[in-house]
């Protein structure tokens, strides 16, 4: 089967691992897998609906880091614990990653950035790593408060 | 996953554009061709519908915000409908409730154009 096609698969221990094509209309695919992740938890449909969005911004930014095109194989791993979900999208490009644009550069405009702030706004952390030969892995998480 | 476009003329010399589905990276550039055509035929006062919209990402607000940069260099404007609690919390988010006009009603969005 071509890696770079749907691959679910659910464990014993609540995670779920997804590739998709690194294309745009994948997407739809992980942000959907993500927010069904989700709602394994105890989270609000609004917080469902923030994680949906952070995974999906996470997707798009690694398809612009690499050009707007293709970004080969994006994986998404969904790590469900009682009381957390953590998130990781990996690609494989070492090249840059948008970082945040600072919320005055928005009023004026400057939206190639906009995804991250979102990423940053809607989750409780999230961090980039870039390794020459992994890629670029973005992991984040939200904690359940209900 | 798709999004459907109307456009259709309204009072004076505005247009309204009416949005139905989801707004991500991979629809965004149809949103962004239908405000760009109006713009290029030197329509400048839109109402952008989002009430039928059931999600919006980044790429969908980039699309919004250069819309409303090339009105604007026109002296025109963009207003939004807009009643979804989730994307409104969004636009909030970014900031963006600084710079479009946002509706809960196409009536008042129109209005408040002129």
């Amino acid at each position: 089967m071509n890696p770079a096609t749907r691959v679910l698969q659910i464990s014993s221990h609540g995670t779920v691992e997804l590739k998709i094509p690194g294309r745009a209309e994948w997407v739809a695919v992980a942000r959907l897998a993500g927010a069904a992740v989700a709602s394994r938890l105890r989270f609000s449909v609004d917080e469902i609906e923030d994680i949906k969005l952070a995974i999906a911004e996470a997707c798009t930014n690694s398809i612009q880091a690499a050009g707007g095109v293709d970004a080969g194989t994006i994986e998404i791993v969904c790590d469900a614990a009682e009381d957390e979900l953590r998130v990781s999208v990996r690609d494989s490009s070492t090249g840059p990653h948008l970082e945040p644009t600072e919320p005055g550069g928005l009023v004026e405009g400057r939206t190639e950035a906009l995804g991250v702030f979102l990423i940053r706004a809607l989750m409780d952390t999230v961090d980039y790593t870039t390794d020459p030969r992994r890629g670029t892995e973005l992991v984040m998480t939200k904690r359940v408060t209900s | 996953m798709d999004i459907k476009v109307n456009v259709r003329e309204s009072e004076g010399d505005a247009y309204v554009v009416d949005l139905t589905g989801e707004i991500d990276v991979y629809t965004s550039p149809k949103v962004k061709d239908a405000i760009t055509e109006l713009i290029d035929q030197e329509h400048y006062n839109l109402v952008i519908n989002l009430e039928k919209v059931r999600y919006i990402d980044s790429t969908g607000l980039g699309v919004l915000i250069g819309g409303l940069k090339r009105v604007r260099e026109h002296g025109g404007s963009v207003n939004l409908v807009c009643t979804n609690p989730q994307i409104k919390k969004i636009f909030d988010i970014t900031g963006l409730v600084k710079i479009f006009g946002i509706f809960d009603d196409e009536q008042s969005a129109m209005k408040a154009l002129v």
